[in-house]
């Protein structure tokens, strides 16, 4: 392998109902960024049936070139279509640097991709980096299970991967005016050639809340001792509009489901405010919501170190406390009722 | 009958390890080494596989010595047999070079029997990374299918699978030849009490034991750290932040000095709660 | 059909793997259950572990077992609130083999006991809880436990299931153990370097010390406080009856704070750092609460048949040779067949002709003596402090002059008679 012969950066640009999925063009953010530091091209791998037209987009976002892989036997993602087509496109085209949403496509498809190129794949990426002269992606991610962070180098192979944990960069503002290039690939791969086959994509009926998309969110932590915990702060959480998280240990204890879990192997999450309500504040949940607007915590432990990581924080008992917010709120209420 | 293969790995326990603040590596002996408990729900969902459709299960694990133990759960759990594979050489590996000594071993594995189906944890808890499974998927070139939180059906006739993968909004029904990789996830089963014959078994229970020589013919510059492109080049405790206001005074004090604070943003508050689920279901 | 095995021992503890130990040995199958995720993780000791009777299970153990560190001191501090009156022995014939006493951190050394049980030919089964016996004819065939097909079945089950043996109280054996029968003792492990605990216990190389304490340590309520040493921890702990924690609305780590807060105690214990902190019951009503040890294919060994000598702090050597002796008798008993109360009484007989026996029996009523007087602890060591005071301090009397103030100061004719009276009652009781 030649290092030299590869240049360029990649963002893989996963797509969902017709649009292109915020983590990608966070990422293209990010490429570029990368890319200018290297002095070379930022660009888009766009696969799937009937996507054609989302290329525009991505260039939008700042890719200067979208390499375009358009079929039916891309309509459901499955790792050995679309692995085929980015080896194909990555072997032709030659990248440093490819990144990818860490979404369960983003890590399925790379892990595949990663093996067959026999090359380097930082997983769950938190923070991106790129040494101007040697090229090297300094590519920082939390470990064992969050206690560390560690840099990740790929040293003598190509391209350097990364998954890229969502929300942790930035993206570019959308420019309609930017310009770029389409370039369409063949594609020849056979239904036949494929060995899975999806039957049926169920959607969770019940709109489930995204944690990842609430403007307020009021977590719990061990603190709150069990499900009656949980209620009450349910409770504040309906009066406010907010949704109900918790941290790995509510949610292993069974008060909580797995998929309101914040932190490390859980969902991150930026809403404007974030309450933590007896959660101690490990580096694994800190992970999953220190970038949020305001972090209020309340923990009746003074040396708990989620009050480093707040912005206000009161010590005390949430049982004592979190009904008297509640109550607060709802004479607010009914003062506007009254005067509204 | 089938045989399955479940690849697990014996890990220090992330939740409560603690950091050596002044090597800023972990203290491995603060924390208890366990099995990975995703790789304990893959044996689990082997063993009633197992149950359903009857044959093996074989787990297979790269690591030091002391991993003997985390094999020896896995009989706990029903697995029938295991197997290590421990050499210095594997010293080292990233995903790329550990997906490659864990193919070597279970092809071993299966020119002793067929095999028709592979099972791990979706990730490890020290990893974090969910790389090897498909990593491993690729080498033997068969598929692949992550984040599965459900086995439908198996039919080792037919040569096909049905299974349930995870996504972030629901789950997509898949439809597999056989063999497969399976990783998956925790809600997957739920692992019940061992019965006191399983716990005697594994008491008694001696793996086997394979060192590089065992594995017939290695590509040793695919094995530890010269077979991986990734190293680990800095590592550092997590940036803490600097400390928030504390609110001061009695609880009323608190309360309403934290009122006025939210109250800034008062345009947040939906006022009767009103999105699709404010609070827990 | 459920597997049988010639033994079951409920518990690794200190009694439960000497009698597995010695069982396998001699080729006997012996299953060893216990409760927790490890042998020693459910164990609490003070931490003096005697090599005498541990060498009768594995002769130089010490060559390779995880000890701490072997004792060449032992003292006994007497408490007041600000004072201490200390008697020490130091014997450097204790620094070398065959050693005397070592200190051990139980979770250490009952894994490496266990392990060589197991090295034996015992087969070790964690994490499982014995429930109750299986009685068939009134014989006891076998454990139940908590496990799916938990059922095991054996010739002899010995139970070594500690102080809350719910084996033995399934089995009627003994009632629940009243609050005097039992102490409640609390310990933390602090960590310290090990240089620094050389020095300041007065210790060279990897010798050690304990110290007993008496007295205020205990606020009046009969119990004993310790201090060991480790190889880099010190073991600091208190101990007291139950009923006088109850009498005197005490809670054990309040007791433990005040301990480690104590003038004559915390310069020891400067610049440590708190690693783990225990709780645990320890039997302490001896002799007189023994409760029945023997029956129909079944044995109780160590704590679970109060067996603890608190005057001694001895309790796990006890625990060790009655786990011996059990084994010996079950083996015996296997050239008969015969496991029947009748044939295994030859346990009971020759555990109570041994020193365990012998020291119980000698100190059955002094534990309780002390209890129902507290003024040992709360008047006597006071004055033994503030005779030594007055006799040391050198204040210009002439020391025939200090002689009768002290005296006097012991109080009226009567009281001095009362006095000799409470000291021959504490030599008759300890005799």
């Amino acid at each position: 392998m030649n290092i030299e012969e590869y240049r360029g950066i990649w963002v893989f640009l996963e797509h969902k109902d017709g649009a292109i999925v915020p983590v990608s063009l966070e990422l293209l953010g990010a490429g570029r960024r990368l890319a200018d530091k290297r002095g070379v091209p930022l660009s888009g791998i766009l696969i799937g049936d009937g996507v054609k037209g989302l290329a525009a987009e991505a260039i939008a976002y700042g890719a200067e070139t979208v390499y375009v892989y358009d079929d039916p036997i891309f309509h459901h993602y499955r790792t050995e279509s679309y692995m085929r087509a980015v080896i194909a496109c990555v072997e032709k085209y030659k990248p440093e640097i490819f990144l990818y949403g860490a979404t369960s496509t983003g890590k399925d498809l790379a892990s595949a991709v990663a093996t067959d190129l026999a090359t380097g794949l930082t997983a769950d990426t938190t923070m991106l980096d790129v040494d101007a002269e040697t090229g090297l992606l300094e590519a920082s991610r939390p470990a064992f299970g969050g206690n560390i962070m560690a840099t990740i180098l790929c040293k003598k192979d190509r391209p350097q991967m990364a998954t890229v944990r969502p929300k942790v960069v930035k993206a570019l503002e959308r420019d309609p005016e930017r310009t770029g290039e389409v370039i369409e690939e063949p594609v020849e791969l056979r239904e036949e050639d494929i060995r899975t086959k999806v039957l049926d994509i169920v959607r969770h009926t019940v709109k489930k809340v995204r944690l990842d998309e609430a403007d307020i969110i009021v977590a719990g932590g061990k603190g709150l001792g069990g499900r009656v915990g949980f209620e009450m702060i349910g409770e504040f959480a309906k009066r406010i509009g907010a949704s109900v998280g918790g941290s790995r240990d509510a949610v292993e204890a069974g008060w909580i489901e797995h998929s309101r879990q914040v932190g490390q192997t859980g969902v991150t999450v930026t809403p404007k405010i974030y309450f933590a309500i007896g959660i101690s504040g490990a580096i694994q949940h800190l992970v999953g919501m220190q970038n949020s607007g305001l972090i209020i915590a309340i923990n009746k432990d003074s040396n708990a170190a989620i009050f480093q990581a707040c912005h206000y924080g009161i010590v005390g008992d949430a049982f004592e406390i979190v009904p008297m917010l509640t109550e607060a709120f709802d004479q607010a209420l009914r003062e506007e009722v009254k005067h509204g | 009958m089938l045989h399955i293969v479940a690849c697990i790995k014996q890990v220090p326990d992330t939740k409560i390890i603690k950091m050596n603040p002044k090597t800023n590596t972990m203290d491995r002996s603060s924390a208890p080494a366990i099995l990975n408990p995703y790789d304990a729900h893959a044996v689990e969902e082997a063993v009633r596989l197992k149950a359903r459709y009857g044959g093996k299960v074989s787990v297979v694990t790269m690591g030091p010595p002391p991993a003997v133990k985390a094999i020896r759960k896995c009989i706990e759990i029903g697995a029938d047999e295991g197997y290590l594979i421990t050499d210095r050489a594997f010293a080292g590996a990233d995903t790329l070079a550990t997906s490659y000594s864990l193919t070597k071993a279970i092809e071993k594995i299966g020119t002793m029997e067929p095999i028709d189906l592979i099972i791990c944890g979706k990730m490890t808890i020290d990893g974090d990374t969910g790389q090897v499974g498909p990593g491993i998927a690729r080498r033997l070139d068969i598929p692949p299918l992550t984040s599965v939180n459900k086995v439908v059906e198996m039919d080792r006739e037919a040569g096909q699978a049905i299974v349930h993968r995870k996504l972030e909004d629901g789950y997509e029904v898949i439809q597999t030849t056989l063999p497969c990789l399976l990783s998956v996830e925790k809600e997957i089963n739920e692992i019940p009490y061992s019965t006191l014959p399983n716990m005697m078994r594994a008491a008694r229970y001696q793996p086997v034991i394979w060192s590089v020589e065992d594995l017939g013919i290695v590509d040793r510059t695919k094995l530890g750290l010269k077979g991986s492109p990734t190293i680990v080049a800095k590592v550092w405790p997590p940036d803490k932040p600097k400390g928030g206001e504390m609110l001061q005074g009695s609880s009323e004090e608190q309360v309403n000095r934290l009122f006025s604070i939210l109250m800034n943003k008062k345009e947040l508050f939906h006022k009767s709660g009103a999105t699709e689920e404010g609070g827990v279901q | 059909m459920a597997e049988k095995f010639d033994v079951i021992v409920v518990g690794a503890g200190p009694a439960g793997t000497a009698c597995a130990y010695t069982l396998a040995k001699q080729g006997v199958s012996v299953l060893l259950l216990e409760r927790g995720e490890y042998p020693g993780s459910k164990n609490v000791m003070g931490g003096v572990l005697y090599r005498k009777m541990m060498e009768d299970v594995i002769p130089g153990f010490y060559k390779e077992a995880p000890v701490e560190r072997p004792i060449v001191e032992q003292r006994f501090m007497m408490l007041d609130k600000e004072s201490a009156t200390t008697f020490s022995y130091k014997g450097m014939e204790w620094g070398k083999e065959p050693y005397n006493n070592f200190t051990v951190l139980r979770a250490k050394f009952d894994q490496w006991f266990a392990d060589k049980a197991v090295e034996q030919g015992a087969l070790l089964i964690n994490e499982t809880v014995a429930l109750e016996c299986i009685v068939k004819d009134g014989k006891v065939v076998g454990v139940r436990t908590d496990r799916p097909e938990g059922d095991i079945y054996a010739d002899v089950v010995v139970l070594a299931d500690g102080v809350n043996s719910l084996l033995a109280k399934s089995l009627g054996f003994h009632k629940e153990f009243k609050p005097d029968e039992v102490a409640l003792a609390v310990m933390e492990v602090l960590k310290l370097d090990k240089k620094v605990i050389e020095d300041r216990f007065n210790l060279e190389g990897d010798q050690g010390c304990t110290i007993e304490i008496f007295g205020d340590s205990t606020k009046g309520i009969l119990g004993t406080a310790w201090l060991y040493t480790n190889k880099d921890s010190l073991n600091i702990g208190v101990g007291t009856m139950l009923s006088g924690l109850i009498k005197h609305k005490l809670k054990p780590y309040e007791l433990l704070e005040y301990v480690k807060t104590h003038p004559m105690i915390r310069p020891y214990i400067q610049g440590t750092e708190q690693q783990e902190y225990l709780a645990h019951l320890i039997p302490e009503g001896g002799y007189r609460s023994m409760p029945k040890i023997v029956g129909d294919g079944v044995l109780v060994v160590g704590d679970a048949a109060q067996m603890v000598n608190a005057i001694h702090r001895e309790g796990s050597n006890m625990a060790m040779t009655s786990g011996v002796i059990a084994a010996e008798t079950i083996i015996e008993a296997q050239s008969t067949g015969d496991f029947s109360e009748k044939s295994l009484d030859v346990y009971r007989q020759r555990l109570m002709d041994s020193f365990v026996g012998e020291d119980l029996k000698k100190y059955k009523d002094a534990t309780h003596h002390f209890e129902k007087y507290p003024h040992y602890f709360e008047q006597y060591i006071p004055m033994i402090n503030r005779a030594a005071s007055q006799m040391f301090t050198v204040d210009g009397t002439s020391k025939r002059e200090k002689q009768r103030k002290i005296w006097q100061g012991i109080g009226t004719v009567g009281d001095k008679i009362k006095i000799a009276r409470d000291l021959f009652q504490a030599w008759r009781v300890m005799k």
